[in-house]
């Protein structure tokens, strides 16, 4: 009796040992990406963190050292950082309103059966793999342009005083260009979602006699949520990020009307040389990524495990 | 009814000239900028656009001129978009390929944190990153650009694979292992065949994206190794001059990056929502 436990354990570890041989590849099949990853994005973002405790400006070599708190007191206390703060936050908050809005109303279009409905939505969907440094120029000089901007003659003809978009309202112009940009992303990822939409589902509410409001209420929009999810939290990380759009246009101006965090901390960096608050900003921008990030990050996870089901 | 009596039925109608407004609409600024690179700088700057006009290269000859700039901005950003794309796939394959057929406890763990990595912002590690590339002398540096590139992407290369990998049925993989084949026979003879759409479409992507990147190719290079978004912004203060130069120049730029976006939609849709949505 025992020796046949003994045997049982001795054929499980054999086993074990086994399985053990046949994963030992794939550890070294991850390590290279695990690596690189490390190198490029976590041991930065520990250097960051560290930066923003020093005394640390380019300009004056000669004061190093700890700074303590110092550089996040001087951020607590700079009126720009929290102006740049609140622009940031307003300009995902109205793209997100925008994009997912007109991006819907576009998906819903594009998913009625039309002559040339493809040729339209290749069309509608070019602005999204515009560079971002090219429409920051299209629109400044070809549409927003005071004088010679397409929409200072369309006011002009329509016997109204042309304006100067950029200097009047800048940060409407940003959330313009931007939502020019990824109106298209939304649409296009709404429309694959409406492509998939259950059809016996549609046909069991159109035999009961459902309308068309009932059905876009109960069938189309919950089926959507998923999707919807992914674009708003996919969106805001690219909005917090904007970048090219403000430096090729307004430059952050006028005044600090159009600076976001990111453009924040690029002139702290390269303006100011101040290296210690810039990084401090810096631990700021991230934290907020992650405040936006922690949902994206459960729905990843839980859509995971709703994979592992399948 | 048919599907062609559909398509002319009132209410389609209705939709079709809304949807082809709104698409010429979306469209414009692009049509306006292509119009204004077949101008000469003269009529490019007037009060009243000018719609009518003798079509010239004048401005495209200028961009691409000896001294014109755009080449050396475009060699850069060529080399620095395949480059880094053939070194991300080099590190996803593996990777996708332990996690998709060698789940372990922890690849749960490794996949999220991928993600997570792709939502510390730039700003979050640039100054870190550009103190580090000056002193050991990757400023302006095309291969310091390359490894950027190639850390900004590997997370959503590595979902996306991975997501591709996972349709791949596993019974081909233990197959193939009860036939003695090799992890690496597998992969080469069993894997890669099927997958190669899959990695067509991510290498599409990550060229997509490394292409149009401009924060780091802004920050991190000066000329030696700046690309086209650099060379794009360098028009940014030039007040009325040049203006069908940049258009030029900017057409140059966007037109191979829109083609292959068209033929790459639905993959785009896949790989930045982390394969959640196909």
């Amino acid at each position: 009796m025992a020796s046949t436990t003994t045997h049982d354990t001795a054929t499980a570890r054999a086993a074990a040992r086994r399985e053990k041989a046949r994963r030992a590849p794939a550890k070294w099949l991850l390590a290279p990406a695990v690596i690189f990853l490390l190198v490029w994005m976590i041991v930065p973002l520990a250097m960051t963190g560290y930066y923003s405790f020093r005394n640390y400006n380019l300009m004056m070599p000669s004061i190093t050292g700890w700074a303590g708190w110092t550089n996040y007191k001087i951020l607590w206390s700079d009126p720009t950082f929290w102006s740049a703060l609140g622009i940031t936050l307003l300009i995902v908050m109205i793209c997100l309103a925008v994009t997912v809005g007109l991006g819907l109303a576009l998906a819903l279009l594009f998913h009625r059966n039309f002559v040339g409905r493809g040729v339209a939505r290749t069309l509608a969907v070019a602005p999204f793999f515009v560079m971002p440094v090219v429409t920051g120029l299209i629109w400044k000089n070809m549409l927003f342009h005071p004088a010679y901007g397409l929409l200072a003659w369309l006011f002009r003809t329509l016997g109204l005083e042309p304006i100067d978009w950029l200097a009047q309202f800048p940060l409407t112009s940003i959330v313009t260009m931007i939502s020019w940009e990824w109106t298209p992303f939304a649409m296009l990822v709404l429309l694959t979602g409406l492509q998939s939409l259950p059809e016996d589902q549609l046909e069991a509410v159109r035999l009961d006699g459902a309308n068309k409001w009932h059905e876009f209420r109960h069938i189309v929009i919950p089926h959507l949520g998923q999707v919807l999810y992914v674009v708003v939290m996919l969106e805001s990380i690219f909005f917090l990020t904007s970048f090219a759009e403000i430096y090729t246009t307004t430059s952050g101006g006028p005044g600090t009307a159009t600076t976001n965090l990111p453009y924040y901390i690029f002139q702290g960096t390269f303006v100011q040389y101040d290296i210690g608050v810039s990084s401090a900003a810096a631990i700021g921008a991230v934290i907020l990524a992650n405040i936006f990030a922690i949902f994206l990050i459960r729905f990843v996870a839980g859509n995971l495990n709703a994979g592992e089901a399948r | 009814m048919s599907a062609q009596a559909k398509r002319f039925s009132g209410a389609n109608i209705a939709f079709g000239v809304l949807g082809w407004a709104v698409a010429l609409l979306m469209f414009l600024p692009l049509i306006w900028l292509v119009v204004t690179a077949f101008k000469t700088e003269a009529e490019a700057f007037t009060v009243t656009p000018q719609l009518f006009f003798e079509p010239t290269l004048e401005s495209f000859k200028a961009a691409l001129a000896q001294g014109g700039g755009y080449w050396h901005y475009a060699w850069n950003s060529v080399f620095t978009a395949v480059a880094s794309t053939l070194i991300g796939l080099v590190l996803t394959v593996p990777a996708a390929y332990a996690m998709a057929f060698y789940p372990s406890k922890r690849t749960d763990f490794t996949l999220v944190w991928m993600v997570s990595t792709k939502f510390i912002p730039a700003v979050g590690v640039l100054v870190p990153i550009f103190l580090v590339y000056k002193t050991i002398g990757l400023l302006d540096n095309v291969w310091g650009l390359i490894a950027l590139y190639t850390a900004m992407n590997l997370p959503i290369m590595i979902w996306m694979v991975y997501s591709y990998f996972r349709d791949i049925p596993k019974d081909l993989v233990e197959a193939a292992n009860i036939d003695g084949a090799s992890m690496g026979q597998t992969m080469r003879k069993v894997i890669l065949p099927l997958a190669t759409p899959g990695l067509a479409s991510t290498g599409l992507l990550a060229l997509i994206l490394a292409w149009n990147e401009s924060f780091w190719s802004i920050t991190m290079t000066n000329h030696a190794a700046s690309t086209l978004p650099v060379y794009i912004a360098s028009f940014k203060s030039a007040e009325g001059m040049f203006w069908a130069k940049m258009s030029a120049a900017s057409v140059l730029s966007i037109a191979p990056i829109i083609v292959l976006g068209w033929f790459a939609q639905r993959q785009m849709v896949r790989g930045l929502t982390f394969g959640a949505v196909k």
